[in-house]
């Protein structure tokens, strides 16, 4: 009998900086914003830059949440993204102009109403669309990137262009729901009514898709289908009807994200959803593809950063962004979070 | 003689010999052949997409890299050539600097473009071109001193390349300052197309077709994939910025409706799609194909919406205007059930 080898094992615990380096990404947002305000300097036009920004953030968030998923359990990079955001910006602001009275009236209620109706419409049918899309268009191409590509970028413009087929080629100006315009003054600085709402949206449904991800069955499922889909289809999960659902919800979402912008900018234009897509594309880059999380951490940032640089130096906002994922690619080539491994 | 000017790589079908010597003869002839300002406009574009069509090829076809970013580098030496004329006052050496330095910028764009997103995934390409080229857009539409914001601006040529310098009369046709102007694009894009055809058919294109069928086989055979990719978007790049020069001087005017518009980069990807992937041929025959049906089709949809004005939907649907559609679905369409083009097709599907 030999003795135990003489050494002991040691149990090294992760070092501070290594545990920082892990929490990186998350503190990025909070770092951007104390810099935003020693760099204002003045607490409430930060305050208003600081909301404006989380709003576009949000909206940009859930834009980009279907397509980071899609691509993370498919490995579908769908250009045809946009598309469903400027149909459902057509259709909810349809539904708006349509019931104008209720939106014109001073009640909360129903202009919440309102609101609630064109989200769903908007939301049902770019669903369909979504379905419709996947069937007809990235189904035949599924594992050649090149093809998807332009399948994709053909199917963007086919759908763009019925969009001026049936609403007309001009853009369509609107005014918000009565009670949703003018801002609340909050310590010396104006909240627009409409940004709160929207931050508010858009934080309820990335805490619902967490608790989905976190919490149940599909969402187990759906997390292990971007990690590892053979894994999955080998436990006897079609992977495939999971896909499809969601592609349906995040084109939906894409829907959603368009009504909320198009009530933003009180104008939409067919080619508002390829404008997004660049942004939206710049996000799921940032937070590494296939990350819910990490597209959420970019999507703030490039919503507070373009607000920041927009005030401090205007002419610098054009290209905050590519700065911004120039950073990011160089600090971390595959994103912040990046989940789907290289396949 | 002619096989080491084509670098050996023949059309490989009777047919394809045919319209390429069509499209050649006409291009050539053009001036006498089709006398007309529109007819010398036609054929004018039609090279200089030819071109354009091929160095885009040379990404998309050979390489198997989607980018977004080629008006963008097109709109380099268009603008390249139209500021340098704007302060250098007209003439050759102002042309001359200005395409030069164009395709310099293009080239070294490309270059970081490609050492950002090549180095982690080819798909990351797509999406950042992309990015890249609408941001360049905006800017270009935002500096307005500079660049004349969304008008864009006119810019005068050297003397002897405009319409006022008459050389007496041959076969008939008034040889003017015009004409010397279009055989310069021609011949210029001529030899740059040759110039393609050359590097395809060289051990480096081989390599190229290497990674595109298999980039992992490729890097381990000990290809160093990353390098090859990203000299092909610059060589891709410069040449771009270069048919962007001899469009730009073509039509004395640069502004991003004419260069750097998302609309010419779908045309670019239509015309290399329904011409062929991977052939340069197919580049050649689809651009002639696409700048005609643009020039002549889209007056025969003006006249079909017009004739279905009874039929409210089918006449939106047919006005000049929808343009886009009927070339997305065509595009979509080419993609699924035509992915040769029709170089494969005439070659018989090999």
């Amino acid at each position: 009998m030999t003795d135990a080898p003489d050494h002991r094992p040691t149990m090294a615990g992760i070092t501070i900086v290594d545990r920082m380096a892990q929490a990186m990404p998350v503190l990025l947002v909070p770092i951007l914003l104390v810099l935003g305000f020693l760099a204002i300097g003045n607490p409430s036009s930060w305050l208003t830059l600081t909301v404006s920004g989380l709003a576009m953030g949000m909206m940009i968030f859930i834009m980009a949440s279907g397509l980071t998923l899609v691509f993370g359990l498919m490995d579908v990079i769908n250009f045809g993204h946009g598309a469903f955001i400027s149909v459902g910006a057509f259709v909810g602001i349809s539904v708006v102009l349509g019931l104008s009275q209720w939106a014109q009236a001073p009640s909360l209620v129903l202009n919440l109403c309102v609101v609630l109706l064109a989200v769903l419409a908007a939301m049902v049918v770019t669903g369909l669309l979504g379905w419709a899309f996947e069937r007809v268009i990235v189904k035949p191409v599924y594992g050649a990137h090149l093809k998807q590509i332009l399948v994709t970028v053909g199917g963007l413009i086919v759908i763009e262009q019925l969009i001026h087929v049936i609403w007309g080629p001009d853009e369509i100006f609107f005014a918000r729901p009565e009670t949703l315009k003018g801002a609340v003054t909050f310590w010396g600085a104006a909240l627009e009514k409409y940004r709160l709402l929207a931050v508010a949206i858009g934080l309820v449904l990335f805490i619902a898709m967490r608790m989905v991800f976190r919490r149940t069955k599909i969402g187990l499922i759906v997390r292990a289908g971007v990690e590892n889909g053979e894994m999955v289809e080998a436990l006897g999960y079609r992977l495939r009807l999971v896909f499809v659902g969601v592609f349906i919800a995040g084109s939906a979402l894409a829907g959603l994200g368009g009504v909320m912008w198009g009530l933003y900018q009180e104008v939409i234009t067919a080619g508002m959803g390829e404008e997004m897509m660049i942004l939206v594309f710049i996000v799921v880059i940032i937070g590494g593809l296939g990350s819910v999380e990490g597209a959420f951490i970019g999507a703030l940032m490039v919503g507070l950063l373009q607000n920041y640089i927009a005030f401090l130096e205007p002419k610098l906002a054009l290209i905050s962004n590519i700065g911004l994922m120039t950073a990011i690619l160089m600090w971390r080539p595959q994103g912040m979070k990046p989940v789907v491994k290289a396949k | 003689m002619l096989m080491t000017l084509i670098s050996g790589d023949r059309p490989r079908s009777r047919v394809l010999t045919l319209i390429l010597l069509a499209i050649f003869l006409g291009l050539l002839f053009a001036p006498f052949l089709f006398p007309g300002v529109r007819s010398l406009e036609t054929a004018a574009r039609i090279s200089v997409f030819i071109l354009l069509a091929a160095s885009y090829d040379l990404l998309l076809g050979y390489t198997g890299v989607v980018s977004f970013a080629h008006t963008m580098f097109f709109g380099m030496g268009a603008y390249g050539v139209g500021l340098a004329s704007q302060q250098m006052g007209r003439g050759f050496g102002a042309l001359i600097v200005g395409s030069l330095a164009g395709a310099a910028l293009a080239a070294a764009f490309a270059f970081v473009i490609a050492l950002f997103s090549l180095r982690v995934r080819a798909i990351f390409f797509a999406m950042i071109t992309l990015a890249v080229a609408s941001a360049v857009a905006v800017l270009v539409s935002q500096l307005s001193q500079i660049t004349g914001g969304e008008d864009g601006f006119t810019f005068q040529i050297p003397r002897a390349l405009g319409p006022a310098n008459r050389m007496g009369v041959f076969m008939g046709v008034s040889i003017t300052g015009k004409i010397l102007n279009y055989y310069l694009i021609f011949f210029m894009s001529l030899a740059l197309f040759l110039l393609l055809l050359r590097i395809v058919n060289s051990p480096f294109g081989r390599v190229l077709q290497a990674i595109r069928e298999n980039d992992f086989r490729a890097e381990a055979i000990g290809y160093r994939v990353v390098r090859y990719r990203t000299v092909a978007t610059c060589i891709s790049a410069a040449v771009a910025a270069m048919a962007g020069s001899l469009f730009a001087l073509w039509l004395r005017y640069v502004g991003p409706d004419t260069t750097l518009s998302f609309e010419i980069m779908l045309d670019l990807l239509l015309i290399v799609v329904i011409g062929g992937m991977g052939t340069m041929w197919g580049a050649a025959i689809g651009a002639t194909l696409m700048v005609l049906a643009q020039t002549y089709l889209q007056d025969l949809m003006g006249s079909a919406a017009e004739a279905t004005e009874a039929l409210p939907l089918l006449s939106r649907l047919l006005d000049p205007d929808r343009w886009l559609l009927w070339l997305g679905v065509l595009f979509i369409l080419s993609v699924y059930f035509f992915p040769t083009g029709i170089v494969g097709r005439l070659r018989g599907g090999h």
